[in-house]
């Protein structure tokens, strides 16, 4: 019969507590996934490109060259040139300024129509994965019933149905989003529901709400960014394909999209279409860029 | 004074495959009666699926029974709500097998032990936390300064320390430490243990403690419950069922404990076949599909556990099997 | 196996009722008299009220639903508000042409996205992955109603080699109407391409690296051999699950492309109605698109199960 090797266990001390106190601490987790996205190149890429986004945003009264909506009747359809960088449109608009205004449009629809979707849609996930039962096949039933809608079909329905405007653009825009976070969201909620710590803070008397915020939720929100950032990107096209169509923002306000589709009418004046369609490209690019190099950045920890 | 009382306790898991798919039923604890005697380590051993984590978890309120009853201090466990339920949080507490799972990845240390304090108003100032986590991880033989950390920082060993210190942190009177070592190699399971023996001296605690190691129950357990696809088969106090174990497969489970002693001659019982699958149990007693000792009647009836002198308690129809193996004679057996 | 099939279209019931129950409160949810809608503006009272007789407007929600539902069931999916026509029709003669640009999507996103997809997955990390990722990434961020602008700067005004819009049945004219088709094939199939280029990559990494590759090559196969054998056709299956599966996003994408090269299929169709409120043919072409979905990922699920089973057996 063994047994158990009482003296020398005594003797052994607990293993690499030394060791362990001469290396630094962790730092916190988010610092860790930010030194990572900075050191990816395409990441970096994509964060200066949002930066140089939002700073145009930010400062467009004061970067704009010309008020955006003023129009220039002697000044129609003109090339670029040292006095137009961009271009004039049909009304004698400055092109460059209206696509600096733009960056508001676009930062606004793609920013807050993809947050609004991710509290929405990760409440709904969070119930339905943490309840299961017949709460989360109802809930799923609805969500498998939105997302069987293209989600340009979706979002064109609801604006016809609201009527169009950048407002009612920006809430089918977050509609639409609202169902593949909430499965998002569900699955990686199902994955880290039966693990013991889980079961370990119920048995230390932790209630369901403080579950869910302090040990569910964190391990939900790393996903949640990558597919916010590919949101974004998706927001902003889909908004500017709105707009396009004309069931997005209303002239004046300078929507890429719309902008666009008015030089659909003017051929030869390519400098209208060229233009707003690179700076769309552009940041829709940032956001897949950030989205991919958050995606690596967070696997790479996993490995760890 | 029996803090636990298991009465007839019964736990059957459904398995549904698909909308129209056959249901499976698995009893995973068929009618368990048992008590934990107030400061004593009770061993809960047996093979995977023999029930022993279920049972861990029924006691710890984790899981609800399908039927029976567990009490702890006379008082019905399923029915606790509340503030109560609160209570009882405090007294039974659990320490889990795997050492990277129990442990939230993305809490601090510090966050995790100070959950447990918020919860139950056991220190309300950031002082006096503090001062509360610096204690328990003197306790568990970790330095203070490392509560700093992420669980991921630490080795197996040290994580189950810091489960032992989470439990801890409510002043339980009742631990379920289900396979807490088992995860861990040797030297840092001896390393465990002793903690374990240790803290349970200092803070007089009961400890269920479930594992299919025997040699690490030999040198903790007080008492040792042998579990079967989900029956009790034996109940002895350790030194007795070490000595003269009296089921039949205890007798087998022991044999097979290698003795580090090239000269010494043990009789090796065997046992037959495999383990039946817990969805399709053997009819009458579980054991007896591979019971060297198996007779017709052992198909017909479910052996209840009787008490066969002393503290020990054996469910198997054959007395005169057990009568034979309780006594010193055990050498001179064969199959 | 038929198990399956029953439960998956047990799952799939209440979905499709949900999202014919959505599609229906279309009108519903409009603000005013439905009649506005479903008549136009220039209606007379005395019409309204025929109509809201006959539609049972007065009628409680669920019942209207119901009658709803009969009346799709049977194929009559009411009548156009502009031209009066039935949307049955108008759906039967645009499917084609959705079909039509849908089909060469994807065969032309395939042709370009599998084996630049293949050669990045042979020489990771060399220029060559660079490149065709770089691309990949590229072709899923372009906004298509961008790059249809492009084309048509380009082949139509600039070149003069394509016209801007247009289009012929294939039947009645194949050349012509592959010609006309060329420029909405490559604004809609881009994207896809992309995605196609990326998930090949990323399926053909994956099997390169798996056993029986290995093995294949220990036996001396030739390298050809071993990648188009064996690696590639286990990689078909997780490609051709992403294509099914953005079947959705392309159908969404082709109402723009339709509307911008005019070819008159079901996107178009959606468009054109929502500008002309015509809410029928809206709701008509909006029910077909998400059936057809539905109905294509039930396909792809059973399909699955299918290998999946082949497989394990």
């Amino acid at each position: 019969m063994t047994e158990l090797n009482q003296t020398a266990a005594v003797q052994t001390e607990p293993e690499n507590s030394e060791t362990l106190i001469q290396t630094p601490p962790s730092p916190p987790e988010w610092r860790l996934v930010l030194r990572s996205l900075l050191r990816h190149r395409l990441g970096l890429t994509g964060l200066i490109i949002c930066t140089i986004v939002l700073f145009t945003a930010v400062f467009a009264p004061w970067i704009s060259p010309y008020n955006p909506v003023a129009s220039d009747y002697d000044a129609i359809l003109m090339p670029p040139s040292a006095e137009h960088l961009l271009g004039t449109d049909d009304l004698g608009r400055d092109i460059l300024s209206r696509i600096i205004w733009g960056t508001q449009v676009a930062l606004q629809v793609s920013l807050i129509s993809v947050a609004v979707a991710i509290v929405g849609g990760s409440v709904v996930g969070m119930i339905s994965g943490y309840a299961g039962g017949w709460v989360d096949d109802a809930i799923m039933r609805v969500v498998d019933a939105m997302i069987a809608f293209p989600g340009l079909i979706l979002a064109l329905g609801i604006v016809a149905v609201l009527g169009p405007s950048l407002t009612n653009t920006m809430i089918a825009i977050t509609i639409v989003n609202i169902p593949n976070i909430s499965r998002l969201v569900r699955a990686q909620v199902l994955s880290v529901r039966h693990m013991d710590f889980v079961m370990a803070a119920r048995g230390v008397g932790a209630g369901r709400l403080r579950i869910m915020v302090s040990h569910i939720w964190p391990s939900v929100v790393g996903n949640i960014l990558v597919y916010a950032s590919l949101s974004a990107a998706g927001a902003l096209i889909a908004e500017s394909s709105l707009s396009f169509l004309g069931l997005g923002a209303q002239p004046p306000t300078p929507s890429w999209g719309w902008m666009l589709s008015s030089g659909m009418q003017y051929w030869n004046a390519w400098w209208m279409s060229v233009f707003p369609g690179a700076a769309l490209f552009l940041v829709a690019l940032g956001f897949n860029f950030v989205g991919d190099g958050l995606r690596d950045a967070l696997d790479a920890r996993i490995v760890d | 004074m029996n803090l636990v009382e298991i009465r007839n306790l019964h736990k059957q898991f459904v398995q549904k495959s698909g909308l129209f798919g056959k249901r499976s039923r698995v009893n995973a604890v068929n009618d368990v009666t048992l008590d934990v005697v107030q400061g004593e380590v009770l061993a809960l051993v047996g093979e995977s699926g023999s029930g022993k984590s279920t049972i861990g978890r029924l006691v710890a309120r984790l899981d609800d029974p399908t039927s029976g009853r567990i009490l702890h201090r006379g008082v019905d466990v399923a029915a606790l709500r509340g503030r109560d339920l609160l209570q009882f949080r405090r007294r039974t507490q659990m320490i889990f097998q795997d050492p990277f799972s129990s442990l939230n990845p993305h809490m601090r240390v510090r966050h995790m032990l100070a959950e447990p304090l918020r919860i139950h108003r056991l220190a309300n100032s950031r002082e006096e936390i503090t001062s509360r986590i610096e204690y328990l991880m003197g306790a568990v033989g970790l330095a203070p300064a490392l509560a700093n950390r992420f669980p991921h920082e630490f080795s197996g060993g040290q994580r189950q320390r810091l489960s032992i210190a989470r439990a801890l942190a409510v002043e339980p009177e009742f631990i379920v430490a289900d396979e807490a070592v088992s995860a861990l190699d040797v030297s840092t399971q001896a390393q465990v243990v002793n903690l374990l023996s240790k803290l349970k001296r200092e803070f007089q605690l009961t400890v269920l403690f479930i594992s299919h190691n025997l040699a690490v129950v030999q040198n903790v357990a007080d008492r040792v419950a042998v579990l079967y696809l989900g029956r009790l088969l034996e109940l002895a106090p350790t030194e007795e069922l070490f000595a003269r174990p009296a089921h039949p497969y205890t007798r087998a489970l022991l044999s097979a404990i290698p003795v580090p002693d090239p000269n010494a001659r043990k009789q090796r019982l065997v046992l037959q076949g495999e383990i039946p699958s817990p969805m399709r149990p053997p009819s009458g007693c579980v054991f007896r599909t591979r019971c060297p000792f198996a007779v017709q009647a052992c198909a017909d009836t479910v052996p209840l556990l009787r008490n066969i002198g002393g503290n020990r308690s054996a469910a198997c129809i054959r007395d005169d099997v057990i009568a034979a193996s309780a006594t010193p004679e055990l050498d001179r057996m064969t199959s | 196996m038929i198990r399956y099939i029953f439960s998956r279209l047990m799952q799939m019931l209440p979905v499709l009722v949900l999202v014919s129950m959505a599609v229906f409160s279309m009108t519903l949810l409009l603000p005013g008299d439905p009649t506005f809608s479903m008549l136009g503006e220039h209606a007379t009272a005395a019409e309204r009220a025929a109509l809201r007789e006959r539609l049972g407007l007065d009628m409680p929600v669920p019942v209207q639903y119901v009658r709803w539902v009969q009346h799709v069931i049977t194929g009559d999916f009411g009548r156009s508000l502009r031209n009066g026509e039935p949307v049955l029709n108008m759906l039967a003669q645009r499917v084609p042409a959705t079909t039509q640009l849908a089909i060469q999507a994807i065969i032309l996103a395939t042709l370009i996205g599998v084996p630049l997809g293949i050669i990045a997955a042979l020489n990771r990390n060399s220029i060559r992955d660079v490149a065709a990722t770089a691309g990949g990434m590229f072709a899923m961020a372009m906004p298509s109603f961008w790059l249809a602008m492009l084309l048509i700067m380009f082949f139509s005004i600039f070149l003069r080699w394509l016209p801007p819009s247009g289009y012929v049945p294939f039947f009645k004219d194949p050349i012509e109407s592959l010609r006309l088709m060329i420029m909405p094939t490559i604004t809609l199939g881009t994207i896809l391409a992309g995605l196609i280029l990326r998930q090949t990559r990323t399926s053909m990494l994956g099997v390169l690296s798996a056993d029986y590759v290995r093995t294949a090559r220990a036996k001396g196969m030739s390298e050809r051999r071993v990648i188009l054998v064996h690696a590639l056709r286990n990689a078909l299956i997780p490609i051709v699950t992403v294509v099914g599966l953005q079947m959705g996003a392309l159908l969404g994408g082709a109402a723009i492309t339709e509307s911008v090269f005019a070819v008159p299929g079901l996107g178009q169709m959606v468009v054109d109605g929502i500008f002309n409120r015509d809410f029928p043919a809206v709701q008509g072409a909006i029910l077909v698109i998400v059936t057809f979905i539905l109905v294509l990922n039930l396909l792809i699920d059973i399909i699955y199960a299918w290998i999946d089973r082949r497989v394990s057996r």
